[in-house]
């Protein structure tokens, strides 16, 4: 701070030192965040052309075409369809993790559960597995060859399930989101819980609530802003689902490589290279999810915030 | 200078972690012991070129494994677009085109040119395009084949079938006599392998005629080729699941697929993927379609390519000559990576069969006569997008129970679409 002290002009330090402050943050800000989108932005008015056979030196040329990527983007069937996909793939998910989440933590915040640190422990285990290495091993257990229920039903005669069939996908790669995503909501939920008076559950309890009323009346209540939190950040991670599919797609026919909107963008840009219209597509991504996301907070902002603003 | 941040900066928000670990800029030449960066992914590469480093003292190799294809295409794009991509890469002939129309690999042709003599004449033409360049070194052809469990065919009664309408039946009687046990199946996960059917039933996928591509994926011969194998998914006659999966490894293991058609390369993965059948496979000519005139397709195979961003081509371009000609490099090559390769010389002086198949002491001089009748093929500029149409219109329609023939029009769509999206010249 003294250089700046020194180098400004007398008087200017008091106003400089804010900025000197912020500086460090700015400068990340611009150089990881605004500087990368306004270059994909920038990508996104663009796209190649080629002349000829396009085999010899310099046949590419950049060539600008306006919002003409957007356009193509917003009329891909496909993109709509994945993004229908997602829509379905989240309907099961976020419901069934955040419902597991909520009695979890419900049922650890009891008095009188046992083995309170070691059922934390286990049910949050399963999201230090990277997600990659989990769906791996899911897929050994979906795969009807190597899965040892069907082995079971088999051994006892029974129709065997094919859970990678194409309706059966959405709630196979929900199950390893689910299993994964659970602990993770669940010590969120509980440690907001953790921080609510204990005195309003005795005075519930002298007021004769069971334990079922304080959890339906006073704490779920109370949870509300962590439990929009929870929702969101599952919200958000449901519509950018890529790491499952993508892991889970050779293994199985009912899994397309475009299967959902991050998918497509990854072969837009990977597998064809055309990164062009894959950056118009992220753009598109990233603002369906910034108005997902402000809708949701505006929504809900009055009801669990109410006293914070 | 701002847009090469820029660039990094995007590629980061791209969410390109793949990138991670490349490593290895270009640095600027200098008179000492020039280094060269090498992408492969053939098993024992890095023996193969420890023989280079020891009689190269002033040209170090350094091998980088990668995945295989598809992946390595990519991150081929991808880090020659960032500017500091290998010097030298291991590259499969149908991306060539792809990763020439993309300005990823430099010609070579100054120090490449006098190895022509070396290879098959329908070899070379895949590494020039047709043209003058030469864009990459042939290493390894897989003229396709079709391997059977010997044990299994005579404890059943069948016969090695060698048209497709006896593979057919084969594959029917083999369900009639053991319900649970394929003969193959149809995989959507491999477009090389069904590209490689088609090369045998005469398809042909580009073709260029002046300045203009002309495009058929859905011509009458991979239409033949996919109604047959549409016919055999629907009567249920053959399995239907991807290859290359957990699933699949079990089934070559535990016999429940007792064929494969497959390419000369086949030996390495049954050994890494189905160790406890060793002795028991044997290999024979693919199915014809007409017995008078023998063919068969390739499914893989790869070349040494430099590329367009290297400091050091003409080091590179020689290293990339003697890893694919000079005898005792092409020697270790098949003994250590185990390929079949492109050089003739090379092709005719294996003597051993692959340790996997003890009991065909002539594999090697059958898999010559079968190379002998591997049809040409015109790979296009972008047969990275066709490749994925066929992924995903071959899955829909089988987890749909669907004709596999609509699928080809797709991959046709996707292709030509693609083209003119970029603005190729594209015939009718």
């Amino acid at each position: 701070m003294t250089s700046i002290r020194m180098s400004g002009r007398g008087g200017a330090a008091p106003k400089l030192a804010p900025y000197a402050f912020v500086a460090p943050a700015v400068v990340l800000f611009l150089l990881v965040f605004a500087l990368p989108i306004g270059y994909t932005v920038y990508l996104s008015l663009f796209r190649t052309e080629v002349k000829g056979l396009g085999l010899g030196k310099g046949s590419r040329t950049e060539v600008f075409v306006g919002l003409d990527n957007y356009w193509r983007a917003l009329t891909d069937s496909e993109l709509g369809a994945g993004a229908l996909r997602v829509l379905g793939y989240g309907a099961i998910l976020v419901p069934t993790m955040l419902g597991l989440a909520l009695v979890f933590a419900l049922l650890l915040d009891e008095e009188r559960v046992r083995a309170r640190g070691f059922s934390r422990i286990a049910i949050f285990l399963p999201y230090s597995i990277p997600v990659v290495i989990a769906s791996l091993l899911w897929g050994f257990l979906y795969l009807p060859g190597t899965s040892p229920f069907n082995q079971l039903l088999r051994e006892l005669s029974l129709p065997e399930v094919d859970v990678l069939s194409p309706t059966g996908i959405y709630f196979a790669l929900a199950n390893i989101a689910v299993w994964g995503g659970v602990g993770y909501n669940m010590m969120v939920l509980y440690t907001a819980l953790r921080s609510i008076p204990r005195d309003l559950y005795e005075a519930a309890r002298i007021d004769g609530c069971t334990p079922l009323q304080v959890a339906m009346r006073i704490k779920i209540p109370l949870l509300a802003p962590a439990l929009v939190l929870t929702s969101l950040f599952s919200i958000i991670a449901t519509l950018q689902v890529f790491a499952e599919p993508i892991a889970l797609a050779p293994l199985t026919n009912s899994l397309s490589l475009t299967w959902t909107p991050l998918m497509k963008v990854y072969q837009d840009a990977f597998g064809r290279g055309d990164i062009y219209s894959a950056a118009a597509t992220s753009v598109l991504i990233a603002f369906v999810m910034f108005v997902i996301s402000f809708g949701l907070l505006r929504l809900t902002r009055s009801r669990a915030f109410g006293g914070e603003r | 200078m701002r847009l090469d941040i820029a660039k990094k900066a995007a590629a980061l928000g791209l969410g390109l972690a793949l990138l991670a670990g490349c490593g290895g800029g270009a640095e600027e030449a200098t008179d000492g012991p020039v280094e060269l960066s090498f992408w492969a992914w053939a098993p024992n590469i890095d023996k193969v070129v420890d023989k280079w480093n020891a009689s190269h003292p002033d040209t170090k190799v350094v091998v980088s494994k990668q995945a295989q294809g598809d992946d390595l295409v990519t991150k081929l794009l991808t880090s020659a677009k960032g500017g500091n991509p290998p010097d030298l890469a291991q590259v499969e002939y149908q991306a060539l085109p792809t990763l020439v129309s993309n300005d990823v690999l430099a010609d070579i042709s100054e120090g490449a040119a006098a190895a022509k003599d070396k290879f098959a004449p329908g070899i070379w033409d895949q590494v020039t395009l047709g043209g003058s360049g030469v864009y990459a070194v042939p290493q390894d052809s897989g003229p396709m084949m079709f391997y059977y469990r010997a044990d299994l065919f005579e404890q059943y009664g069948l016969k090695v079938p060698t048209t497709w309408d006896e593979y057919a039946q084969t594959a029917r009687d083999l369900r009639a006599k053991a319900s649970d046990k394929f003969l193959g199946t149809f995989s959507s996960n491999d477009p090389g392998w069904f590209a490689g059917l088609v090369q045998q039933a005469g398809g042909s996928w580009w073709s260029v005629e002046g300045d203009t591509w002309k495009v058929s994926v859905d011509d009458a011969a991979t239409k033949k080729v996919a109604q047959y194998w549409s016919g055999l998914v629907a009567e249920g006659a053959i399995d239907k699941a991807p290859m290359y999966t957990p699933e699949w490894n079990k089934a070559l293991n535990d016999g429940t697929q007792i064929g494969w058609l497959s390419a000369v390369w086949a030996p390495g993965v049954l050994k890494g993927n189905a160790e406890s059948t060793l002795g028991k496979w044997a290999m024979a000519p693919m199915p014809q379609w007409d017995t008078s005139a023998p063919r068969t397709g390739n499914w893989g195979g790869s070349t040494t390519a430099v590329t367009a961003g290297s400091k050091k081509q003409k080091a590179a371009t020689e290293f990339a000559v003697w890893l694919n000609t000079d005898p005792a490099a092409v020697e270790a090559l098949v003994t250590e990576s185990g390929i079949y390769p492109a050089a003739t010389s090379a092709q005719e002086a294996q003597s051993q069969p692959p340790a996997f198949f003890p009991n065909q002491p002539d594999f090697y001089t059958q898999a010559a006569k079968i190379a002998a009748t591997s049809s040409g093929f015109t790979w296009g500029p972008n047969v990275n997008v066709t490749y994925t149409a066929y992924k995903n219109a071959m899955g829909e329609a089988i987890s749909g129970g669907t004709d596999l023939v609509p699928a080809l029009t797709k991959m046709q769509t996707a292709t030509v679409d693609d083209m003119k999206a970029n603005g190729f010249t594209v015939g009718g």
